[in-house]
């Protein structure tokens, strides 16, 4: 194949995203409810990436005198049973909750299609190991697995993460294995075979495009789910290790003093019910608008 | 013809089990460093402690042999013994488990009060402020941490604990005489009013704050299934019948809406057994979700396998039982 046929794949994978994004921004900015999700969406992603920035204090810095201080000038959202500042942990916890909840929905959607496309399409081998192992560990309830894949291997980030997408990418699998079941039918992949490309490069490039959209809609729907898996793991303390602020931990350490001090569990649950909240409409509205069927 | 099919499915479900059990068996060989040292708390164990829990757990025989044993044992119905209290596990979990499924229960059942009127209110005028209304209410409850949630009944609601206490299953004054093991029945048996009310009392909460995410998905699933129910055909035929609306949501609408609802249902069964453990530590429930998470800070490992593996067990036989309710209902199903 010549070199500008190589190319082709990468031109038409990146022309297909920028007209999704395009479709996607301007039917956001149409409706209000998709409008305020999505900017709060950024502001939560900008907060978190400015988050030294923007963070009245360090979130580790203690106050042993202003312990469990209600919300004031100096503390907005108060203090914890250390004195740190609840708005500034409440800030670097996004960190936590962005980055675990994005590269879990990563590497499952990525893992998920990349095996369950050659799976649809080739069947034979890979798809029936594939349907066994989906099988096995579909038959776990989600945060049971990760409590106990996280019981043994330990508290850690990156635990948390192989953890949780060692399940979360079987949706994705379903996924693209039935999408690529559905395209490869159609007429174009017909056509391509006629023309004598190698399967591997009708896959990439005339199917892959096809169903990215589909791909990326459900990731956004699930991208809430796997924060809220995350919070549920620290707070049980089976999570984030503690030194690190996270949400769940956080709400699992105002418990003690939920009655004295409701701010330390309330306001850290309140910020992941928001953002969720907008994750959540933000799916809908992009499957509005990129999958209507 | 249909009973083949049911037992084709059940027998679909033993490997999977038996999947199950492997990897609860390996899961303990996941451990990063030595399972015996990180149990006894790796501090000063002596060698020979160490090497006695060793040969207790079986860890110093080979793998193959180990798996053997881990079946034998737990075709005997042994689930191992607990490393911290020193008792069977199978015990341990047979007192746990009353009220894992008494809390499970009220969940489900408040759920549905909840769930299937706002869905069938919901569907009746879509676009309505109403239709509006629960679609809002439940997209929220599908985005909220129940254990957040949790927390903030209590915060609102328990202010006065002994209205609405915030843990426990039932007020610690008060024995009741296990028969059952299930308190609800066993004071009832016991004719024992006070204590009755008390598990009551004490059950609200969490079954609420359970209940609630799965009511929120719940309701949006009747809502949808509804819909399409009362967009068939048969349905314009009985209206142009004469039936009344009431009968023709009723009757015929509703029986067949039920159908994806209880699919549905059954898929969040999983969400509803995870839920489980995370409520039962909020409100220090005494069930098997608790025991699971005290054990794993207690690093007792072997009552986690355990537990891990009945609620996979439960999950697989729940998504069995909602398969056969699924034939049973729609005898149009073929099993691919």
């Amino acid at each position: 194949m010549s070199a500008l046929q190589l190319l082709y794949p990468i031109r038409r994978h990146g022309v297909r995203a920028l007209s999704s994004a395009n479709r996607v921004s301007a039917g956001l900015a149409a409706e209000p409810i998709g409008l305020i999700a999505g900017l709060l969406v950024l502001a939560y992603v900008l907060g978190a990436v400015l988050a030294p920035l923007i963070a009245p204090y360090s979130p580790a810095a203690t106050d042993l005198a202003a312990r469990l201080a209600p919300p004031s000038r100096l503390h907005w959202f108060g203090t914890d049973a250390l004195g740190r500042d609840v708005l500034s942990r409440t800030i670097y916890g996004a960190r936590v909750s962005i980055m675990v909840g994005v590269l879990t929905v990563g590497i499952s959607a990525v893992a998920g299609t990349a095996l369950g496309m050659p799976g649809a399409y080739y069947r034979g081998g890979i798809d029936l190991v594939g349907a066994r192992l989906v099988e096995l560990l579909q038959a776990f309830p989600y945060l049971i697995f990760a409590i106990g894949m996280m019981a043994f291997l330990g508290p850690g980030f990156w635990n948390l993460i192989w953890a949780l997408a060692l399940k979360g990418w079987i949706e994705f699998y379903r996924l693209a294995r039935g999408e690529t079941l559905s395209q490869a039918n159609r007429e174009y992949v017909e056509a391509a075979r006629a023309m004598g490309y190698p399967s591997s490069w009708i896959l990439v490039s005339e199917i892959l495009p096809n169903i990215v959209n589909t791909v990326a809609v459900v990731a956004t729907l699930r991208l809430g789910y796997f924060m809220v898996l995350e919070a549920s793991l620290s707070f049980l303390g089976v999570g984030i290790p503690p030194r690190t602020p996270a949400w769940g931990s956080m709400i699992n350490e105002g418990r003690n003093v939920l009655f004295i001090a409701w701010w330390v569990s309330t306001i850290p649950g309140l910020a992941l019910l928001l953002l969720v909240l907008a994750i959540n409409l933000l799916g809908e509205r992009m499957r509005e608008i990129l999958d209507p069927g | 013809m249909r009973l083949l099919r049911i037992l084709h499915r059940a027998l679909l479900a033993v490997p999977v089990a038996l999947g199950v059990a492997v990897l609860a068996f390996f899961s303990l060989h996941l451990l990063p460093g030595d399972p015996v040292q990180i149990m006894l708390g790796d501090t000063n164990a002596s060698l020979a402690l160490v090497r006695s829990v060793q040969h207790e757990l079986h860890l110093d025989r080979p793998l193959y042999v180990q798996l053997a044993l881990f079946f034998g044992q737990l075709a005997r119905g042994d689930l191992g013994t607990s490393i911290v209290q020193h008792r069977a596990v199978a015990a341990m979990i047979a007192e746990a488990l009353p009220a894992t499924i008494e809390l499970t229960l009220a969940a489900l059942v408040i759920a549905v009060l909840i769930a299937l009127p706002l869905g069938l209110a919901s569907a009746i005028r879509p676009g309505s402020w109403v239709d509006r209304a629960v679609l809002s209410t439940s997209l929220l409850g599908a985005s909220m941490p129940a254990f957040w949630f949790g927390l903030l009944l209590i915060l609102f609601f328990a202010v006065d604990a002994r209205a609405l206490p915030t843990s426990g299953q039932i007020d610690a004054s008060i024995g009741v005489p296990p028969v059952t093991g299930f308190l609800l029945v066993d004071s009832l048996l016991a004719r024992n009013g006070a204590a009755f009310l008390s598990v009551i009392r004490h059950l609200i909460m969490p079954a609420l704050t359970l209940g609630a995410v799965f009511a929120a998905v719940l309701a949006r699933t009747v809502r949808s299934s509804m819909i399409e129910a009362l967009g068939r055909q048969y349905i314009t035929t009985a209206r142009a019948k004469g039936i009344s609306e009431a009968a023709v949501v009723a009757k015929h609408a509703l029986r067949n809406a039920l159908i994806p609802a209880i699919t549905v249902a059954g898929l969040q069964i999983g969400e509803l057994l995870g839920g489980n453990m995370i409520v039962e530590t909020v409100f220090a429930w005494p069930g098997l979700g608790r025991l699971a998470v005290n054990s794993i800070f207690a690093r007792d490992y072997v009552v986690v396998q355990a537990a891990v593996m009945l609620y996979a067990v439960t999950y697989v036989a729940a998504n069995l039982a909602v398969d056969i309710a699924y034939t049973v209902l729609d005898p149009r199903t073929e099993f691919g």
